[in-house]
């Protein structure tokens, strides 16, 4: 997208200023979903925080010279899997956390203490010595100190270079990706299956629940699914019982 | 100002996969702490299709594709579990699956 636009002006800076503000913009609103998600009670908001977050990527991602994977991004995460998470959401009628309380006292704190620890380390050692303006990566023509760039690479295409890679050095691993995604699949389709003998926590009443083997099995599968549904659906009667 | 310094997208990406690791350390919904791995897997995807762009070749966003996959593996597996735990257990709090306790 960027490229397209430094192709279209003349002048380089136009698109080194409209790559500035798409990762001003697109950077505020990754980070301010991102802690939606981990804020956000209800669970099916946390999950369409998550498709804009992943919208948010895709445009960082044509920001950085990869429009391949830009769309790969959307078709793949914020099509497939998050259809799959709001699918299972939505099917479970899970959509809020009933108990708020810490199994272990002060787990929050120390869990933000040391995602800071780990952000300090992480931008220190990861990043520090990138932030200069001799990090900026060209543009068309140019060479950086610190970032070479894409331009060259892509000059045929972005597809065509990550394709070509793909199927050459990369062939074998491509190929064992295949091999897993056919397994995940049907790990999916064995770990979905009702085994026949066993009775679980859907085919009986919820107060029945903590002891399945003793009670036979009860016909009225819909009515006791929706008894689950409204005992786990509104959480902020359970609000009350968060500590610090 | 023009350009953005590679930094600048480390820096986001570093936070990011923090937010990620926050998450998963604070939720007790399963689902919830399994978004935030997605949250985490995309933050380093985005750290590596930065070094992609740095070091200019496309060997970065080759492994960044992989990692998208195995995501996908990973995502169908991970829902099929946790459709299993709250068949067995009612619900899908990361600390009610206590069973080998004392």
């Amino acid at each position: 997208m960027l490229t397209l636009l430094a192709q279209a002006e003349p002048t380089e800076v136009v698109g080194s200023i409209a790559e500035f503000w798409v990762f001003v913009i697109t950077a505020v609103i990754a980070l301010a979903s991102a802690g939606s998600v981990v804020v956000l009670r209800n669970a099916v908001h946390a999950a369409l925080m998550l498709v804009i977050n992943f919208f948010a990527i895709a445009v960082l991602y044509a920001a950085l010279e990869a429009q391949f994977l830009a769309v790969v991004q959307i078709v793949v995460y914020a099509g497939a899997i998050m259809v799959l998470f709001l699918f299972v959401l939505m099917l479970l009628g899970i959509s809020s956390e009933t108990r708020f309380t810490q199994r272990v006292r002060g787990q929050k704190t120390a869990a933000v203490l040391l995602g800071l620890g780990l952000l300090i380390v992480l931008v220190g050692a990861g990043a520090g010595q990138y932030l200069g303006p001799d990090a900026v990566c060209p543009a068309a023509g140019e060479t950086g100190d610190l970032c070479v760039g894409l331009e060259t690479r892509n000059s045929n295409g972005n597809v065509a270079g990550v394709g070509r890679l793909l199927f050459t050095t990369y062939m074998w691993p491509f190929e064992a990706t295949s091999a897993l995604l056919v397994i995940a699949a049907l790990g999916a389709i064995v770990l979905g299956k009702r085994h026949g003998g066993d009775e679980d926590v859907t085919d009986q009443p919820p107060a029945l629940a903590e002891e399945p083997d003793d009670e036979p099995d009860t016909p009225g599968d819909d009515e006791v699914r929706g008894e689950l549904v409204g005992a786990g659906g509104d959480g902020d009667v359970h609000e009350s019982g968060e500590t610090a | 100002m023009s350009g953005v310094p590679v930094g600048w997208y480390i820096a986001l990406s570093a936070a990011l996969f923090t937010i990620g690791l926050v998450g998963v350390l604070v939720r007790r919904s399963v689902v919830v702490m399994f978004m935030c791995i997605e949250l985490m897997l995309n933050a380093v995807n985005l750290a590596l299709i930065t070094f992609s762009r740095m070091h200019g070749n496309h060997d970065g966003q080759v492994l960044s594709f992989f990692v998208i996959v195995v995501a996908a593996a990973e995502v169908t597996i991970g829902l099929a579990l946790i459709v299993n735990l709250f068949r067995l257990l009612g619900s899908t709090d990361a600390d009610d699956p206590d069973r080998l306790r004392a």
